[in-house]
């Protein structure tokens, strides 16, 4: 998270001057019990810091999602926790070639995700087709079937590609509004 | 042992094709001969021979495996006979398979390739096959043909008389043609979308945004064909 500026929404970087608003918001806290903050950032800290993945883990690509959860370069400790149901997930990795033959089966499972939903297209087959482009039973891309947010290229990307990845879905949803406005 | 080049079919004489690499039956077993092959290989070849009797077109031996060729219609009895035999006893069928050789008049080759535990040796049986004839389903003699020919089916689109469950195993559903087949484009006819319009998943004619590239390293120019001055007395596969 850190420190933003609200009148530059800058992130202010360590140092003096963030000392110093933590400090004021950690005293409010002690004499009031209470901080005020906009809904909206609370919404996009709540689902950026809570992000469920649904494991759609089709190919060798899986096992770099593996790495990403296992103890070097823990996911857990971002919040985040493999779901087998689409149903209870936020967000959908797309993670190896998708065949002809799946690809029904990856809309049904996005289409049962609720809202909030976003989704990441991971590594080289589920970009664009990858190493299987020119094949009779690859899909080009899972963007052919559902709407993707974040691509992380690679054949496999690794793991620490992936967190980063996962990252940057967290800050495009802190950035993207989350109440609808008239 | 001479470094030789294989193709490891079963046809002997040249196909006529492009960089034809193939060794005569003669030629490969004056190699393996002069090489040393051991006695008991000798052997078990010798017994086939007499095992498989009238319906064996030819036998030879390629880089340490025996491999029989036989005629399609006789294939059920010849594998009949290698599975039942109290010395050759090739009891477990491990690969079933087809190859295609447009050039030839019997375009496939049906490839069994079987394994005896109890002489620890492997041997391939090879039938010719030609497009449109059925082949005897070998379900009965090993079980483990039920899939494999399921997948010669509809990759090559061979049929498979008396087979008990013959469908698709590994195309999409709706996919028509038969990939393996040399004939058939490596992108194939349709590709896949989903259409919002529609909710669904559509197959639509394939378009590509770049073509499928080919980068031969070896040549300068990119589709050169003709020789260069100099190399006259360089191999074929130089």
């Amino acid at each position: 998270m850190g420190v933003i500026d609200p009148r530059q929404a800058a992130p202010i970087g360590p140092g003096p001057e963030q000392d110093a608003i933590l400090k004021a918001v950690g005293d409010e806290i002690t004499n009031r019990g209470f901080v005020i903050a906009s809904a909206d950032k609370l919404f996009n800290w709540a689902r950026s810091g809570s992000l469920w993945p649904m494991t759609f883990g089709l190919a060798c690509c899986a096992v770099e999602m593996m790495h990403s959860a296992a103890s070097r370069y823990d996911m857990d400790r971002y919040g985040m926790l493999f779901r087998p149901s689409p149903r209870q997930s936020d967000v959908m990795i797309v993670a190896g070639t998708l065949t002809n033959k799946m690809a029904p089966a990856l809309r049904r499972v996005y289409d049962q995700m609720p809202e909030p939903r976003w989704v990441l297209s991971m590594g080289s087959c589920a970009n664009g087709g990858g190493y299987y482009h020119y094949s009779y039973a690859v899909v080009r891309g899972c963007d052919r079937i559902v709407p993707v947010d974040v691509y992380v290229p690679g054949c496999p990307p690794t793991a620490e590609a992936l967190i980063y990845g996962l990252l940057q879905l967290q800050k495009k949803i802190r950035r993207t509004a989350t109440i609808a406005r008239g | 042992m001479p470094a030789v080049t294989v193709v490891a079919g079963c046809q002997s004489r040249p196909t006529g094709g492009i960089g034809n690499q193939e060794m005569t039956d003669a030629a490969n077993t004056e190699a393996d001969n002069a090489a040393g092959v051991d006695a008991p290989l000798q052997a078990m070849q010798e017994h086939l021979r007499q095992l498989v009797g009238g319906s064996l077109i030819e036998s030879r031996v390629v880089q340490g495996q025996i491999v029989l060729e036989v005629a399609v219609a006789a294939i059920q009895q010849t594998l009949v006979a290698l599975r039942d035999d109290q010395h050759a006893a090739f009891n477990q069928l491990s690969d079933l398979t087809a190859v295609d050789y447009p050039e030839r008049p019997e375009r496939f080759e049906m490839i069994y390739q079987l394994l005896s535990m109890k002489n620890n040796m492997r041997l391939r049986v090879c039938a010719a096959v030609g497009e449109g004839q059925a082949v005897p389903s070998m379900t009965a003699v090993y079980s483990a043909a039920n899939w494999a020919e399921r997948e010669v089916w509809d990759m090559f689109g061979i049929f498979f008389a008396g087979h008990p469950d013959l469908r698709r195993l590994l195309t999409d559903y709706g996919f028509e043609g038969h990939p393996l087949r040399k004939d058939f484009p490596l992108t194939g006819h349709v590709e896949v979308r989903y259409d919002d319009t529609q909710r669904r998943v559509v197959n639509e004619p394939v378009s590509l945004v770049q073509e499928f590239r080919d980068f031969d390293f070896l040549s300068p120019w990119e589709g050169m064909q003709a020789q260069i001055p100099g190399d006259e007395k360089a191999g074929k596969d130089g």
